[in-house]
Formats: C-alpha cells, sequence, structure tokens
C-alpha cells in the first residue's frame, strides 16, 4: 500500500488518529485493499459522524469515490441506482428537477449514501417513514473475500440488516438502489409554533406528528424553572404544486422553476484558530434567546426551500471549526415512549449543569426496523451539540448515560465519542446476533474501526464476558 | 481507544512502584476506564499498589519488566498490545536516583545507572513509540527532570541522563507528532517521594500528585513539555543563564 498518511477526525474535530487513505472509484477499491495490515481497513464518506464511527487509526481508511451523474433513476419504480461514494447533497441536485426526493435525509446533505446506510440515518419524518434502511431495496457489498453480494430485505436479509446500521464493519457498500419520494416543488409547507415549556411540547408533538410528515423541535437547553424545555416547533410537508399557485395568485408558475434546486454556501467558517471559549454560556444564551423569539408563535403554511427546513447548518460551511481547538461532542439518545420523566430529567440535568448547548433537537421516533444495530426506535430522541473540553463534562455524561440507560434507551453509535462498551451492550440486546452474522462475513477481522475499538464491537460474547 | 473528553480506556506504567507514575495513573484513571498495566521490577510492591487501584470496572495487572534490559522492550510492549488492544496512555516513569558519592567516582556504577535512566529508558521510549505509531494514536508520557535543564555537581550522572532523555524526547515527540502520537515531556522540580526521602527539599518542592496533575492538564492541552510546578519554567529560564561561577554557588538543596 502507497497511500498517504492523514490524521482524520469525525465532525466533532476530537480524537484525531492516522491512517492510510485511500481516495478511490470503486473498481479501485481492491487494489487499495491488497496487502492491509493488521489494522484493518474501513469505508469512510464525508466524515460527518461526529465521533470515531469512520476512524481506523494505524489502518487503511478507504473513501469510495463516485460522480451523481452516474446515478440511474427507475421512473417506474421510483428508484435509484447510485454509487454510494455520493453524497445526497450531488444526489439532490439530481433527483429534484426530475421530481424526486430522498425517503430520508438527515440534518446534512453532506453524509454520502454509504455513510446513511451504514448509520442507518433517520430524520424529522422518521415517526412516518422510518430510517434509511427502510428504504434500500438492495445494496452491493464488497466482501473481505474481495467478493461482491447483492442485498436486499429479501436477499440474505441477514446480512442485509447486520450492514444497514452495521458502521462499515460488514465491508465496503458499493453501490445501492433506494425507493424514492415523489415531490411536485422543491418547496416545503412549514407550520411553525412556540412552545412555552416541555409538557407542552411532549402534548403537541404527541397529538399532531401525525398530521405531518416532518417535523422536529428545537429546545433551549438553557432555560430553566417555568421556561424549561421552551421550544419552537417545526412541521411540515413537500408542498403541492397548487399551494404555490395559491401563494401567488394571477401568475403561472412553471412546474419546473417549481422544482428548481441549487442551494448555496452562504458563508463558510476559515481554517483559523478560534477560541476554544468563543461557544460559552453567555454567547449561546444569547443566540438561543434570538432563536426563540424570531420564531412566530404560530405560522401555518409558510413555504421555505428545502435547505432551510432541513440543512439550515449546511449554508454555514465547516459550522464545527466555531467550537476551536477543543471540538464539539454531540450526544444523541432514545428513550422509549413513557419515558418522558426520564427525558426532563435529563433536560433539568443539563439545564442546571449551564451546557452551553445551542440547537438542541427533540423528535418522536415511530417503530425501527430489523437491523440490529439501528438506532431508531419508538420513542424520543434528544440530540444536542455542547463544545468539548468543558469542566465537568465527564460527570454529566456519566449522569446522562446512566438516566438513558435505566430508561431503557440507548446511544446513537454515528453520533457517539464517549460512551462504553457496556453501555452500547445494554442499549444494544441484539449486539451477540449482530457480532456473529459480521464475523462470519468477515472471519479474519479485516473491518475495524476507532468506535469498534472502543466499544468492543467486534468481541465475541465470551471474550467480553 | 480515548473518547471525545481525552479519557484513556488502557493505561500503561512502566515503572509500576514509581510515586509519580502511580500518582499520575490515579490522576488518569476515569470512570471511562478498563485497564491498568503497572510494569515493574518488584512485582510484589506492584501488586500492592494494583490492590489500591482495582475496582469492579477496572482490571490491574502488574507485569515483571526490566527496565536497564532494553533487548526485551519491543517484545513486552508487543505483547502489552496483544492483550489488552489499543494502548492509549503510557507514562515512562522509572528510573534510580543512584548514590551521587558513588556514581560520580565508580566506573559500574555510573554505567549502570546510564543503562537504567537513558540506555533502557530510550529502548523503552522507542518500543512503546513504534506500538503508538502503528495504532496511528496514544499519548506517551516521559517523567524527566529539572535536574536534565541544568546538570549540577551534587549529582551529575543522574542529571547527565535526564538532560538525555530530556533532549532524545524533545526531537523524537516531534516525529512521533504527524504520526498522531503525543509525546509529553515533563519536568519535574524536587518531588517529595521514595526516591527523594530523607533528602533535603529544594525550593518549589511538589508532590507526585501535583505532578500528577500537570500531566493531566498537559495531556488535555496536547502540550509537548510541562513544568510541575510550572514557576519552574520561569525560574529556570532564569537559572539557564546564570554564569557559571555564581550557578555553583547557588544553594539549591
Amino acid at each position: 500500500m502507497k497511500n498517504p498518511r492523514r490524521a482524520l477526525t469525525g465532525w466533532g474535530r476530537s480524537n484525531a488518529t492516522v491512517s492510510e487513505v485511500a481516495e478511490v472509484p470503486n473498481h479501485e477499491i481492491p487494489a487499495a485493499l491488497q496487502g492491509v495490515g493488521p489494522r484493518g481497513a474501513l469505508a469512510r464518506g464525508l466524515g460527518r459522524s461526529y465521533g470515531d464511527a469512520a476512524q481506523n487509526g494505524g489502518g487503511l481508511v478507504v473513501r469510495p469515490l463516485g460522480a451523481a451523474h452516474q446515478a440511474v433513476i427507475d421512473p417506474a419504480q421510483g428508484t435509484v441506482t447510485v454509487p454510494a461514494g455520493v453524497s445526497i447533497d450531488d444526489l439532490l441536485r439530481v433527483l429534484v428537477p426530475r421530481g424526486w426526493f430522498v425517503p430520508v435525509t438527515p440534518g446534512t446533505r453532506f453524509v454520502t449514501i454509504g455513510g446513511a446506510i451504514a448509520s442507518d440515518i433517520h430524520g424529522k419524518n422518521h415517526h412516518v417513514d422510518g430510517s434509511i434502511g427502510n428504504h434500500v431495496r438492495s445494496l452491493t457489498l464488497l466482501m473481505a473475500d474481495g467478493s461482491q453480494r447483492v442485498l436486499g430485505p429479501q436477499q440474505q436479509p441477514e446480512l442485509f440488516w447486520a450492514t444497514v446500521g452495521g458502521m462499515g464493519l460488514t465491508g465496503i457498500i458499493l453501490e445501492a438502489t433506494i425507493g424514492l419520494l415523489p415531490v411536485e416543488t422543491s418547496a416545503m409547507s412549514v407550520d411553525t409554533t412556540r412552545i412555552p415549556d416541555l409538557d407542552t411540547l411532549f402534548a403537541a408533538m404527541s397529538t399532531t406528528d401525525e398530521q405531518y410528515r416532518y417535523s422536529v423541535a428545537w429546545i433551549d437547553l438553557l432555560a430553566k424553572g417555568a421556561h424549561l424545555g421552551r421550544s419552537v416547533l417545526t412541521c411540515g410537508d413537500h408542498a403541492p404544486l397548487a399551494q404555490l399557485h395559491a401563494a401567488a395568485p394571477g401568475t403561472t408558475v412553471d412546474p419546473d422553476a417549481a422544482l428548481a434546486f441549487g442551494p448555496k454556501q452562504l458563508v463558510a467558517v476559515p481554517p483559523v484558530p478560534i477560541p476554544s471559549r468563543l461557544l460559552n454560556k453567555l454567547t449561546v444564551a444569547a443566540f438561543n434567546e434570538l432563536w426563540f423569539r424570531k420564531a412566530p408563535r404560530e405560522r401555518k403554511g409558510e413555504l421555505q426551500g428545502i435547505s432551510a427546513f432541513f440543512h439550515p447548518l449546511d449554508f454555514v460551511g465547516s459550522w464545527n471549526r466555531l467550537y476551536g481547538q477543543a471540538g464539539l461532542i454531540q450526544y444523541q439518545f432514545v428513550v422509549p415512549f413513557g419515558q418522558e420523566a426520564t427525558m426532563r430529567q435529563v433536560i433539568e440535568r443539563l439545564s442546571a449543569a449551564g451546557a452551553a448547548s445551542f440547537l438542541a433537537v427533540l423528535k418522536r421516533l415511530g417503530p425501527g426496523n430489523p437491523a440490529p444495530l439501528s438506532f431508531p426506535r419508538e420513542g424520543w430522541t434528544l440530540a444536542l451539540d455542547l463544545p468539548g473540553g468543558g469542566a465537568g463534562l465527564a460527570e454529566l455524561f456519566t449522569d446522562l448515560d446512566r438516566m438513558v440507560l435505566d430508561a431503557g434507551g440507548r446511544h446513537y453509535a454515528a453520533k457517539d465519542a464517549l460512551t462504553t462498551p457496556e453501555a452500547m451492550r445494554r442499549g444494544y440486546p441484539r449486539l451477540a446476533e449482530w457480532q456473529a452474522v459480521r464475523s462470519q462475513a468477515d472471519p479474519h477481522g479485516m473491518w475495524q474501526s476507532d468506535l469498534a475499538r472502543r466499544l468492543h464491537l467486534l468481541d465475541t460474547p465470551e471474550q467480553t464476558a | 481507544m480515548k473518547n471525545a473528553l481525552g479519557q484513556s480506556q488502557t493505561i500503561v506504567l512502566l515503572g509500576g512502584n514509581s510515586d509519580i507514575g502511580v500518582a499520575i495513573v490515579r490522576a488518569a484513571v476515569t470512570p471511562f476506564t478498563r485497564q491498568v498495566v503497572l510494569a515493574c521490577r518488584d512485582t510484589a510492591r506492584g501488586e500492592a499498589v494494583a490492590a489500591t487501584l482495582r475496582s469492579e470496572q477496572l482490571a490491574v495487572a502488574v507485569e515483571a519488566f526490566e527496565g536497564g534490559e532494553p533487548a526485551g522492550h519491543e517484545a513486552f510492549v508487543a505483547g502489552l498490545a496483544e492483550r489488552f488492544g489499543n494502548l492509549d496512555l503510557v507514562i515512562v516513569a522509572y528510573g534510580l536516583l543512584g548514590d551521587a558519592e558513588v556514581t560520580r567516582t565508580d566506573v559500574a556504577a555510573a554505567v549502570a545507572l546510564a543503562q537504567v535512566n537513558f540506555t533502557g529508558t530510550v529502548g523503552a521510549i522507542v518500543a512503546v513509540g513504534n506500538q503508538l505509531v502503528r495504532q496511528g494514536s496514544g499519548s506517551l508520557v516521559v517523567l524527566s527532570s529539572v535536574a536534565g535543564e541544568r546538570v549540577r555537581a551534587a549529582n551529575p550522572v543522574y542529571g547527565g541522563t535526564k538532560a538525555g532523555i530530556d533532549g532524545f524526547c524533545q526531537g523524537y515527540g516531534d516525529w512521533l507528532a504527524p504520526q498522531g502520537v503525543h509525546l509529553l515531556l515533563v519536568r519535574p522540580g524536587f518531588v517529595h517521594s521514595a526516591m527523594t526521602q530523607g533528602m533535603k527539599a529544594a525550593p518549589f518542592a511538589t508532590s507526585p500528585e501535583k505532578v500528577a496533575e500537570v500531566t493531566i492538564k498537559g495531556l488535555r492541552a496536547r502540550r509537548r513539555m510541562v513544568w510541575a510546578p510550572p514557576i519552574l519554567r520561569v525560574v529556570f529560564s532564569v537559572l539557564r543563564h546564570v554564569p557559571g561561577p555564581v550557578w555553583r554557588r547557588l544553594p539549591l538543596g
């Protein structure tokens, strides 16, 4: 192997490890894997998982390249077949003007299809549509022995579901065929409501969620007392063409123009040293206050662009640099319905700690899928960002982990950079089942990652006992 | 592996009975830590230390290790990695103070001290460095001493070995850094410990716990070098430039 060695981190910019990096198109991956060493290999997409999921210190990291023009849309089936290295950003630029939308998008467009499947990502529509794994019709997996297998919910379903949410540890996803959502316009019809406190939020989401394909609440985690859990709830769906007509009476809306999609980055954070304390309790509290107050008390049927609704942070390139050298820690977990008291406890603990979290997001998840390591399950999920390196963070996260696990909840591996092998085992009771399928597909331990090492994912159950 | 807070799962101490080394281990152990390895000559004493560290979540292994015999170092470190996985934090803390009265005049004694403090230690650091480079990550803490900053007549062999280690680590750490490995050089002043028992304390004397505190801060900030106590950096930036005739008369304990 003659690949350059590079320090890689996740989006949280902590815990860099150095590995060989091969950025190659799919057909060159087998050659890149020749002579891989004892630290194994791992596929990496755009590095948007927050922690160490897409790192393989001392080993090989493969970035499969692919172009959106290679995507093949099957209008009759309503599917697209696309190389795994293509990003949702590139894919949407091809799909939307043709009247299609991806079945699931996370909060950023800058994830690859392969990474999305490996993390089994979910979006604002999970309560209606499930996670991306639910929409994968088939995928091609490069196996440890160099062979390729086409997998699907009906083709070798065990290995298929071990690959969905499998964090890249079953092989390299080369290509996937995904079911699409037809859309008439590239606009979103959005209802926004300011919510004064947590109980009102639980009630509002529980009663109105089913009326919307997309829903999510932003919570101000610095609010205390009577304001604890104050939030802005946004719900929406793709706007039909008729709504655009109604919004501009007397004019005709060109159906092609209605599907225009070409989001631009407005600004990027330059790679200059930024003080680690730029985002502190004061600046974040001010931001949160502003965000809450700028939201309308209640507004219905507002037309927004896809990016403004789904990917607001994508307007700022490299926003993770704002957290300075210490990076950021993202923490996302789910607790089952009925554990609202736990969610309240967690939010109280964060609020009491004065943790400078901006843009914490609460969402109701629908039923999970058959993948043993898939994160989403029915319940409430909260995702938050905190500046790394702050005092008291270790105690805070130890407390949160305990609350989450005692409530029957679990952590999202694609976001995680903190938790322990024990927490993984409590949260994912089917881990051993996944390990059995995985080790059959990869008996010699070709696929490895820093996350797998930290969470002891590749251990056999005997070794961890 | 480490987590995003920089906490280590596996910690190795070469010099498992070193007071400063053990204090650094105690300070580095968190609820996230799963494994500590104490590598030392006197494993019976090591077991006594291990008993104070061990808990339900924390396994502690005591391994026989001859710091002054570098021929076995590479295999020893590789063996640890094989059994315990990624070595996240390795502390090289072994060394002898020696009796200056003897080492100043006895060739065999001087060489024996240099063998442990310099030759063996360089071997251990290179063996650990190789392993951490293979991992593409890890932190390596090496205990130097202010005694090596400007070596004194009071203990020239000890001071000389520390000067050698210190200099080696500055260059070696810079070579490791782009390979993902963080080497932190710790320069303590006079530390109240078993090694210095019965000696008259020098100015700015400190404790193993204080050295550990400074070390942990340095690890977190990814500093290449720390002084313990930190004021010694200022003190020695002056002492370094004191004219020889004055330096030799200074009452430095």
